[in-house]
């Protein structure tokens, strides 16, 4: 098999989102100032609400600051995922979808394209906010960081994937919204982005077993072990599953007939 | 290059848009008239795998576009009615986004289209975003986009929909020239009867149905008509269409 045709797919339809990526500029800004403004802002005034004892993957007592930066790592990842998804139904409003659907390489593959190239952009914004987060006194082992990469890659996957699911559902741009109240929220709130799971049993069992059967919770978790060269074997398992069922879903029920209008 | 479409029929739930189709076209510009609404997007999302029909066939040469739909594409360009260009890029980042999605080299898809582009008068415009082009330029460059991969069947869902008589004139032309150089086959979808002449084979689709296929000036003849104009009101009882 000639496997050229495939590489020059891959990398024009990479190279076609990161294009799009750099020229919205503001969309980077949003995706880093999001972030900051819960760690600097929020985490703050939270800090001596709340006491994060010695926990794992943790040696010593941490700051707040330092607890919530995976959890707000994954949120950015979160935030790219749906915004492919939003990109998606874009693409299928203003026709520019019925390009990919027109290629004769695989559908499969294409797909695959579009969440590789998703998660490089959500992994690139993660890196550039894990360089800004050591200014604001937010220490990670060194080699954390080079941990951490295939964690932040797996978990751009895997929500990049259900932004392709999402994309599939939504049927109009104006949808949109839905999502944000319906995804975004409460994945993040009810995971352990914000709070040790342990704290939210104490106020409520119910949510607390809400957030266990989260897969954000896995996410976040999987990514606070990476960054300190630790592997939570239950958080990888789950987020691998997750991603590997989630992809075959979306783009299975991938529908191209949504894609075409009618016309004259 | 042949296309040939047999009993074809689609439906929107219980609404029936496209009832039992058939047709041949072989390379060469061929026609497809109709006013709006008669099917003609329709029978562009069906030839082009979008749609899939539940009853009929449709096969290009000796391929089934059911069973080899991705030989099929290879061979197929197309410029839909609705534009599928990405405006915040530049015409040529456009181009080769689609070259690498069939597969080609950088290089290679260039090397194809530079003629093409130097005839539409749109080599100079190369770095240019395409949000910055006008109606004209843009269905120029869908045109030269889908000719990159070098097709032998080129789909064009009235293409000259919306642009000035210069910009309709020099797209007609082309493509008409395109059709004699490379003896491609070109199915040219309009409700515009000044784009036909005597000479192209016509299918002429009214409300899912053709009316009549074969060459325009035959089928003025057969219908003791004396243009295309009074051969559409004849056969359609209708006069929405110029």
């Amino acid at each position: 098999m000639n496997i050229q045709p495939y590489r020059y797919c891959f990398t024009g339809i990479v190279k076609r989102e990161f294009l799009r990526f750099i020229q919205q500029r503001t969309r980077l800004l949003s995706a880093l100032i999001r972030p900051l403004l819960w760690l600097v802002v929020f985490a703050a005034g939270f800090r001596a609400a709340l006491g994060v004892s010695i926990m794992e993957p943790y040696g010593t007592y941490i700051t707040y600051q330092q607890y919530i930066t995976p959890g707000l790592c994954c949120m950015i990842v979160l935030f790219n995922g749906m915004q492919s998804s939003l990109s998606m139904v874009y693409d299928r409003e203003m026709g520019s979808m019925k390009l990919l659907l027109m290629s004769p390489l695989s559908r499969p593959f294409l797909l695959m394209c579009k969440l590789v190239a998703t998660a490089i952009l959500s992994l690139l914004q993660v890196c550039i906010f894990l360089l800004i987060v050591q200014f604001v006194g937010v220490d990670t082992p060194p080699l954390g960081y080079l941990t951490a990469i295939p964690a932040i890659f797996l978990i751009s996957f895997f929500l990049g994937a259900l932004g392709l699911l999402l994309s599939n559902l939504i049927k109009q741009l104006e949808n949109f919204a839905g999502v944000m109240n319906f995804v975004i929220f409460p994945m993040f709130f009810l995971s352990s982005a914000l709070y040790p799971l342990w704290k939210m049993k104490e106020a409520s069992i119910w949510l607390y077993w809400l957030c266990q059967y989260n897969p954000f919770s896995y996410c976040v978790e999987l990514l606070r072990f990476a960054l300190y060269q630790q592997l939570d074997v239950t958080a990888f398992l789950v987020v691998l599953v997750a991603t590997v069922v989630v992809s075959i879903v979306a783009i299975n029920s991938f529908a191209p007939k949504q894609v075409s209008r009618k016309g004259g | 290059m042949s296309l040939r479409v047999i009993d074809l029929s689609y439906d929107y739930g219980r609404q029936p848009v496209l009832k039992s189709l058939s047709f041949v076209l072989s390379s060469g510009f061929n026609v497809l008239l109709g006013p709006n609404g008669a099917g003609k997007s329709t029978l562009f999302s069906l030839l082009t795998g979008l749609y899939e029909s539940r009853q009929g066939e449709i096969t290009f040469s000796d391929l089934d576009l059911k069973a080899q739909k991705r030989r099929v594409l290879a061979l197929m360009g197309v410029v839909f009615q609705q534009s599928t260009l990405d405006l915040d890029l530049t015409v040529q980042q456009n181009l080769l986004y689609h070259a690498s999605l069939h597969g080609l080299s950088s290089q290679q898809a260039m090397n194809n289209v530079s003629g093409i582009l130097e005839e539409l008068q749109l080599l100079n415009r190369l770095n240019d975003r395409v949000r910055s082009l006008n109606g004209g330029h843009r269905r120029r460059l869908e045109i030269a986009r889908a000719l990159m991969h070098q097709p032998q069947i080129l789909l064009l869902d009235e293409p000259t929909v919306g642009l000035d008589n210069d910009s309709r004139n020099l797209i007609v032309e082309h493509i008409r020239e395109l059709a004699k150089k490379r003896g491609i086959c070109i199915l040219w979808a309009t409700h515009l009867m000044d784009e036909v002449q005597s000479g192209d084979q016509l299918i002429l689709l009214d409300k899912g149905e053709v009316k009549a296929q074969g060459k325009a000036g035959d089928l003025c003849q057969q219908h003791d008509t004396d243009d295309v104009y009074q051969l559409y009101r004849k056969l359609t009882k209708t006069v929405e269409i110029m």
